[in-house]
């Protein structure tokens, strides 16, 4: 649950040139100048809360031809685009230097601030002829760096593009502008009671561009499945400013699907300016039930025999003892002194709801549980929530910490907890557990003090184990926050040289120059000839 | 053409793609002969079988493409788990025999009714292990819920029906099976009707998790409304659907009728049959296309998916020549085009022999990418050559 924090701690100056492994057209990009002397693939992991090291982040070094060419390609982009829609002044590029992960700082050569489709397709042509990288941007929310600048880049934002173009319920569909905000598609279509369901947690402030972008997930994708199973079509912009229609009201692709290769590619294979989605009928109602126990493998049982007794909650969330103790302590939240905790959500009628929960505690029953606490009011609900909804600016309060999104099968559960905690021990770092649990997507918090010398490069360290353990055990890198910049030099932990070649000839095909948000995803070393070329 | 490969592993399938000299015909059970099939070298991973991993408890599965859907099934079933995208059976709508494979559902991206409610086979599919056109071994996902690391490869290789590359093993996300179902029938007069029932069950609160439309024999319509789940809550949801909907007809309920709906199994004798998805509201322009075009010789006409999902279909004696029968083709497919959807060719009877498109022609941008993207998977152009044209 990615709840962006940070920022204040920041330093605005703390890119340093240097040249790495991969040669002088490479850039480190430093959070902190201690973190020079450190080899340079150390892999840099999430985190939600600053300060964390950004010890050796790598970006391809600014190409002087670009950016002996800003004026030109400014008075270009004026040509299409109402004059206050350019920005080029670097007073004000400034605040387009960096996206949630804000350890990485680098102002854009040119911000532009499109209106239309029309406008986008202009730009990219622009680009496109001259050369010029483009790095797409929705609300600048990405915990990956997925909207971080090149100096020699062109931010193409969208948030100008908010209107909603269609509601159509008899069809379950809204046609959206891409950088309209993830509850304001919810919001539009409220009132005859139906809702966006991909509920990432900064759904406030994200765009759909975005979500789209990185695929994001949410809290309830258990039932209701992540960006891709409820997107239908968008409008996009090819590189080369050609505008194409992808999907649409209607399921399923004719030809190759192309919209779900789209979906995740991270901004790398065109501007999607337009999106339908699919839209859902509001649940009648909601309530969670709270399961304590005294270990991580039983909860972790009773979470299999949940599924496999043919309850499908919307939600099941499980924290751990160290997470569970720092949230009681901040927000008295009434739990239980234990070894893990579940909270279990299920949808529908009153009577539907009451008859779910009690089938669930009936379940948990069995499992010897310390407490089992069902939610009977709106009060009660929103107290079992409270703890788990604080659980980061919690953490926030006792420690810094990073925060990882790795997925891994849900049986593996117990296991990776007990290796969690050997690599704790072994590092010396607290950890707390907050978990997706029915779908096996972690929230590993590793806790450090950034001011005691050599934390922060232990918490990195143990990170990267945490990822790799994730892999190891059949998971993944990344659940839902995306790769970015952040995890881009761990992709060859999870993918063989084939596998990668596959996916950067998929970019190849939509933009061959790689022009559109080229250094991220990709680890530098392997992705090095394209961009050269 | 010579007898048909079977691969006995990845590896020898891997090998026979690297010694391939010409075109490929890529088969699993060979129960799906849709689209464009060229003479060639036929293919199955039919051997390469085998469930590799099942966790009920993590509601997943992994097994070789070879396995028959049969036994994947059994197994789950076993668990009180199931496919919960109901993939549609086409033996007995094409008369093929044969084992429907893993493999031939995930490349043809085959659904059934419930697609409405939970997704398409391409939801379902967390990962996917295939041998490009150069006998590459590749894997893309994995098999776990939440991934979003790297490009999504998983979905461009469903439904790619084999032109990008031969699966040989899918990662699936499976679902419990429901305590029981409860399915109404409302007897409709017009189709306008008919989209707007299901239309208004698909927009309660409900769970409805198939609507789809047949046509009775008074020459009427009946809407079947399903719900699914524990037995308390489907008497609850099939009652408020039940006042909800009896304005549009009389509503019974009936016994379980997903099966024919999901198969067609009562349109075996048809000639000719389209498979069309456009927006649900749609689906009435496209029948009053078909009710101008075929209006003495008539046609049959099932909707799905609360109408984005029209199934027709025509007798023989519905036809007057293959002259005929492409230029329905054409001013459907054109039809479709306008209103933004696509028609494919299923059964193609009549027009067997004719040069048709039997997908839906993509637009020139997309076709481009299309072609580009194969050629990228297989440069020398052996996979299926122009199966989705």
């Amino acid at each position: 649950m990615a709840d962006q924090k940070g920022g204040e701690k920041a330093k605005s100056d703390d890119k340093k040139i240097k040249s790495g492994e991969l040669g002088e057209d490479y850039i480190k990009y430093h959070a902190f100048s201690v973190a020079e002397d450190l080899p340079l693939r150390s892999p840099k992991i999430g985190y939600n809360y600053l300060p964390i090291g950004g010890l050796n982040m790598e970006m391809p070094q600014p190409n002087s031809e670009i950016l002996s060419k800003k004026a030109k390609i400014a008075a270009a982009l004026r040509a299409v685009l109402p004059y206050d829609a350019v920005i080029d002044d670097p007073s004000e590029t400034r605040a387009y230097e960096c996206d949630a992960l804000t350890a990485y700082r680098c102002p854009p050569m040119i911000a532009v601030l499109p209106a239309t489709t029309q406008e986008v397709s202009d730009i990219l042509k622009i680009c496109h002829r001259e050369g010029v990288p483009v790095v797409p941007r929705g609300s600048g929310t990405s915990l990956a760096g997925g909207a971080l600048p090149t100096a020699d880049c062109v931010i193409l934002g969208v948030a100008k593009m908010n209107k909603v173009l269609e509601t159509d319920y008899e069809n379950r569909l809204i046609r959206v502008q891409s950088g309209r905000t993830n509850l304001s598609v919810s919001g539009a279509v409220e009132e005859e009671d139906f809702f966006y369901a991909p509920d990432p947690s900064s759904q406030l402030a994200c765009a759909i561009a975005g979500n789209i972008a990185m695929n994001s997930g949410g809290a309830h994708c258990l039932k209701y499945g992540v960006t891709t199973n409820n997107l239908m079509g968008v409008t996009m912009v090819m590189m080369d400013g050609e505008i194409v229609e992808i999907g649409g009201g209607y399921l399923d692709a004719s030809g190759l699907d192309i919209l779900g290769v789209i979906c995740g590619s991270e901004g790398q294979l065109g501007v999607v300016t337009e999106a339908t989605l699919r839209i859902l009928p509001k649940p009648e109602g909601a309530r969670p039930v709270m399961i304590a126990f005294d270990s991580n493998e039983v909860a972790g049982a009773c979470v299999a025999d949940i599924i496999k007794a043919g309850v499908l909650p919307v939600a099941i969330e499980f924290m751990d003892r160290p997470i569970i103790e720092i949230c009681e302590n901040f927000a008295k939240a009434g739990y239980p002194d234990c070894e893990a905790l579940l909270i279990v959500e299920v949808e529908g009628s009153e009577a539907e709801i009451q008859d779910q929960l009690d089938r669930i505690s009936a379940i948990a029953q069995k499992h010897n549980p310390v407490e089992l606490r069902q939610s009977q009011s709106a009060a009660e609900s929103a107290a079992i929530w409270l703890g788990r909804k604080s659980a980061f600016g919690a953490v926030g309060q006792v420690a810094d910490y990073m925060c990882l999104d790795g997925t891994i099968p849900v049986s593996a559960l117990p296991e990776v907890l007990r290796r969690i905690k050997e690599l704790s021990d072994h590092y010396g770092l607290r950890v707390g557990n907050v978990f997706h649990a029915g779908d096996g997507n972690m929230h590993p918090l590793i806790m450090f003090d950034a001011n005691k010398e050599g934390d922060l490069e232990l918490c990195e360290a143990m990170g990267a184990d945490v990822l790799r353990l994730c892999v190891e055990v059949g998971g993944c890198l990344t659940g839902e926050h995306g790769v970015g910049i952040e995890k881009r030099d761990l992709m060859e932990d999870q993918y063989s040289a084939e596998d990668l070649e596959i996916q950067m000839a998929v970019k190849d095909v939509f933009d061959p120059a790689w022009l559109l948000n080229p250094s991220k995803v990709f680890p530098l070393s392997v992705s090095q000839s394209r961009r050269a070329s | 053409m010579s007898e048909i490969l079977y691969p006995e592993d990845e590896a020898a399938l891997a090998a026979a793609l690297r010694e391939a000299t010409g075109p490929l015909q890529i088969m699993g059970g060979g129960t799906r002969q849709i689209g464009r099939i060229a003479p060639a070298q036929a293919l199955s991973t039919r051997r390469v079988q085998g469930i590799t991993l099942y966790e009920p408890g993590a509601m997943t599965l992994v097994a070789k493409t070879g396995t028959a859907i049969e036994d994947i099934e059994a197994v789950l079933a076993a668990e009180k788990q199931r496919l919960a995208f109901e993939p549609m059976d086409h033996r007995a709508i094409l008369g093929t025999s044969g084992q429907p494979t893993l493999g031939g559902v995930i490349a043809a991206n085959v659904s059934g009714p419930r697609r409405i409610q939970v997704g398409a086979a391409r939801d379902f599919a967390l990962g996917v292990t295939f041998v490009d056109g150069t006998g590459q071994v590749l894997s893309n996902g994995g098999r776990v819920m939440k991934n979003v690391t790297g490009y999504d490869l998983v979905k461009l290789m469903s439904g790619s029906w084999g032109t990008l590359g031969v699966l040989t093993e899918v990662a699936l996300k499976v679902l419990p099976v429901s305590e029981t179902q409860a399915t109404l029938k409302i007897h409709v007069t017009t189709w306008a009707d008919a989209v707007g029932c299901m239309s208004a069950a698909l927009g309660t609160p409900f769970d409805v998790s198939g609507a789809a439309t047949v046509q009775a024999e008074d020459g009427g319509f009946d809407c079947l409304i399903r719900v699914e789940g524990f037995e308390t809550s489907v008497q609850y949801r099939a009652s408020e659907l039940t006042q909800r909907l009896a304005k549009f007809g009389a509503v019974d309920v009936v016994d379980d009728p997903w099966a024919e709906v999901k198969d067609l199994r009562s349109w075996a004798a048809l000639d000719t049959v389209w498979r069309i998805s456009v927006r649900p509201t749609d689906s009435l322009r496209v029948i009053d296309l078909m009710q101008d075009l075929q209006k003495e010789p008539g046609f049959h006409c099932q909707l799905d998916w609360g109408g984005g999902l029209i199934w027709l279909g025509l007798e023989a004696a519905q036809i007057a020549n293959a002259q005929a029968g492409l230029a329905l083709h054409q001013a459907l497919q054109t039809h479709v085009a306008q209103l933004s959807g696509h028609a494919t060719l299923v059964k193609s009877g009549f027009l067997r022999d004719q040069e048709l498109c039997h997908f839906q022609p993509l637009g020139r941008a997309i076709e481009h990418v299309s072609q580009t993207l194969r050629k990228k998977f297989d440069p020398r152009g052996i996979l299926n050559p122009g199966r989705m044209s």
